[in-house]
């Protein structure tokens, strides 16, 4: 054990945060959600492929800079400081991108990761449907092989940034007949071709965060499979490992919103305002546990780089993050007062988009089964 | 950067392990509470043939030469059986002999310690209580600005029953004279501080063996016991309350690991550090105790029944160097009026 960087690590935290400093936008960016804001994050995302900076942790010739896992969290923590954009093709990058990596053939890597890298193409996920949410096994869209084709028929729903975004990547019914996780395939698609219609949902707060997406007799190559036909199930249980944790959620976001919420706490009591007794505790309380989430991922992180793999406690990440992300927010509007519900306040934006964190990538019921299920050993039935 | 633990360190901790879960049973630990002292120098003797009293004792002075984090290991399993062998104030009055300027004392007493001779016993000024003091050969004791080292003979002891069957409490008094003083003013106070930092993480650690075993005995209990034709633990409402446990636990112990690379490594945050484990150990064990008790509803409620073994050293765990109240503090006058360096883990916050 040494939690020190070595002078290689510290040398890549000053470049990066050099450049990040000579390159953020100064003023926040329009939302993703809306399609100006949408085409302003692409802007971004292509400067920041231009540096280097996309995807650090990816090789080089699909766009990455061959850092190791490390490196990408010490850049994490230089993005969050510098209150850089949020990442419009999250879905791409943090999910799809580190899955591809590992179970796509080298044309499939070669085809898609440099272009999600630039932002070129951006992705929706396509999971959920109308009567698979919770219970994903339950999914009902087909993809039957034609020749050198799937012809892809059914609803998907709840696709995040199904708006605005050019493919989607998800897991359809291949094996006709087939059961609950057998027979699911993982396929990807663009959102362009005949027979594909995306209708924009609005969320909470009136913008089009996510769609639903329905297909028609919509034919795709067959190299648009991604691992094995029929071994979906498993190639989403990875995807979704990143999803819950490493990738999609690395400690630096919350970290920077614990110090922010420090700083609230301060701020507050040097003007005057009332503070709750017990806010005090409170707010160190989510310092503490925004700290213990990172020293969570460096310990992943170290057990990945020796070999490891991200498993069923990928579950207890994403109960404690999100559970966390609300807890700030809460506290940082009790500190705000009666400012806490006018809409420019950039806390009440963050607390509406903490309130989805139980909710996505599987809800935390969902998780806390699987905790009980796969790491304790209880019973499904 | 690298936050995990050797091969070697890891297989000392298993060799451990399997020489608890066969010598200290549920059965001799009740057993151990009708003795007269509550303590076994028969097991002391095993613990020191396995090298436990002399781990952090330095290899000069017949120790292993170990530090904190090869200890956390240890000490985590000490709590997984509820051992109540003065493993850690031996380890920290070690550890704090070995860092006196002057080394008579040391020399005299850590010999003893590594081969399993001498037992020590630590008090400071967050407790009115020291812990073991009856079995103790050398007592390490504050007085004023001092700090003092007296043999067992030399102290005044007024038993105070526990809550918990496994713990002996003392008040001690000792009459402090220059022939007992190791330490004063700056010197005493930065020992002291250590002591208290080092006894604060090894509870932590203990702590987090105590909250493994609750929710073990829990699940274990939730898999054979049916109620309605199934397996209790088929049902979400106890699925759920010990996955929260879990999430607890899987955290406290990142705050743990880590807090003792900050105590072996001497970090400037090493307070802070050490009282976010504490806490967050403690608050993980007490979940786990009043969980595992749920869980097993009024059977775990029987003294027959081992949950309350556990839930009561966890309730010990959780006041002794320092309590909740003490650590938050820390924590609080660390984080928010910037008592410490204002820069965790990687994230330093912008501005600074």
């Amino acid at each position: 054990m040494d939690l020190r960087y070595t002078p290689e690590q510290e040398a890549f935290r000053k470049q990066a945060r050099a450049w990040l400093e000579a390159n953020v936008p100064a003023e926040p960016l329009p939302s993703f959600d809306v399609a100006e804001g949408f085409e302003a994050h692409r802007a971004w995302e292509k400067k920041l492929h231009a540096g280097g900076y996309a995807m650090v942790p990816w090789p080089v010739e699909y766009g990455g800079r061959g850092a190791d896992l490390l490196e990408w969290l010490i850049f994490e923590e230089e993005y969050y400081r510098a209150g850089a954009p949020g990442r419009v093709n999250q879905n791409g990058i943090f999910l799809l991108g580190p899955t591809i990596m590992e179970v796509g053939t080298p044309e499939q890597k070669a085809r898609f990761l440099p272009k999600m890298a630039s932002s070129e193409e951006v992705w929706a996920q396509g999971w959920s449907e109308p009567n698979a949410g919770s219970d994903m096994a339950n999914i009902q869209s087909t993809a039957l092989r034609d020749g050198d084709v799937y012809v892809i028929n059914g609803q998907k729903t709840w696709a995040s940034r199904g708006a605005y975004a050019h493919w989607l990547f998800g897991l359809f019914r291949t094996e006709p007949g087939s059961d609950r996780h057998r027979g699911l395939s993982f396929i990807l698609t663009p959102l362009d071709l005949p027979g594909i219609s995306v209708r924009p949902i609005q969320k909470i707060n009136g913008k089009a965060a996510f769609a639903e997406v329905f297909f028609d007799d919509v034919r795709v190559p067959v190299e648009n499979l991604l691992g094995d036909e029929g071994a979906g199930w498993n190639v989403a249980m990875a995807t979704a490992g990143f999803e819950r944790g490493l990738m999609l959620r690395s400690p630096a976001r919350f970290q920077s919103t614990a110090w922010r919420l420090v700083e609230l706490y301060r701020e507050t009591l040097e003007r005057g305002a009332p503070v709750a007794p017990g806010m005090r505790e409170r707010v160190a309380r989510c310092w503490m546990d925004a700290e213990a989430y990172a020293l969570n991922t460096y310990q992943t992180v170290t057990r990945l780089l020796a070999g490891g793999r991200i498993g069923a406690e990928a579950s207890l990440n994403k109960i404690f993050w999100s559970e966390l992300d609300i807890e700030m927010h809460e506290a940082a509007l009790e500190l705000l007062g009666p400012g806490a519900e006018l809409a420019r306040e950039p806390w009440l934006d963050g607390y509406v988009f903490a309130l989805s964190g139980p909710i996505y990538a599987g809800t935390n019921q969902i998780q806390r089964n699987i905790i009980a299920e796969r790491l304790l050993g209880l019973p499904r039935k | 950067m690298d936050f995990g633990f050797s091969e070697d360190q890891l297989l000392l901790q298993q060799t451990v392990r399997d020489f608890l879960a066969g010598e200290c049973t549920p059965e001799w630990v009740r057993a151990q509470w009708q003795t007269g002292t509550g303590r076994s120098p028969e097991f002391w003797r095993k613990l020191a043939e396995i090298g436990v009293p002399g781990l952090i004792v330095p290899e000069a002075f017949g120790g292993l030469g170990m530090d904190d984090v090869d200890l956390v290991l240890i000490l985590e399993e000490v709590g997984r059986v509820a051992l109540a062998e003065p493993v850690l104030s031996t380890a920290v009055g070690a550890a704090l002999l070995a860092s006196l300027s002057e080394a008579r004392v040391a020399g005299e007493w850590l010999p003893k310690v590594a081969a399993g001779d001498a037992r020590l016993a630590v008090g400071h000024e967050q407790s009115p209580f020291v812990a073991d003091a009856h079995v103790a050969d050398l007592l390490l004791l504050p007085a004023g600005a001092g700090l003092h080292a007296v043999p067992r003979e030399a102290v005044r002891l007024e038993p105070q029953a526990s809550n918990d069957g496994a713990q002996r409490l003392f008040r001690v008094t000792f009459d402090a004279t220059p022939s007992t003083r190791i330490a004063e003013r700056d010197e005493a106070r930065e020992l002291r501080d250590a002591a208290l930092d080092r006894g604060a993480l090894g509870c932590a650690a203990q702590a987090l063996g105590v909250a493994d075993q609750l929710v073990k005995l829990a699940a274990d209990y939730a898999i054979q016991r049916e109620q309605f034709g199934v397996p209790i633990g088929s049902f979400q409402a106890v699925k759920h309350m010990l996955a929260d446990v879990m999430v607890k636990i899987e955290y406290a112990r990142s705050h743990v690991y880590r807090s003792a690379h900050s105590i072996a490594q001497r970090t400037p945050a090493r307070a802070v550090d050490v009282s976010m484990a504490k806490l967050a150990a403690c608050e993980a064990a007490l979940c786990a105790g009043r969980t595992s008790l749920q869980v097993h509803g009024a059977i775990g409620y029987t003294y027959e029944q081992d949950v309350h073994v556990w839930m009561k050293r966890a309730w010990s765990l959780d006041l002794a160097f320092g309590d909740s109240v003490f650590h938050r503090a820390r924590l609080c006058a660390g984080v928010i009026d910037r008592a410490t360096p204002a820069e965790s883990f990687g994230y330093s916050p912008p501005g600074t």
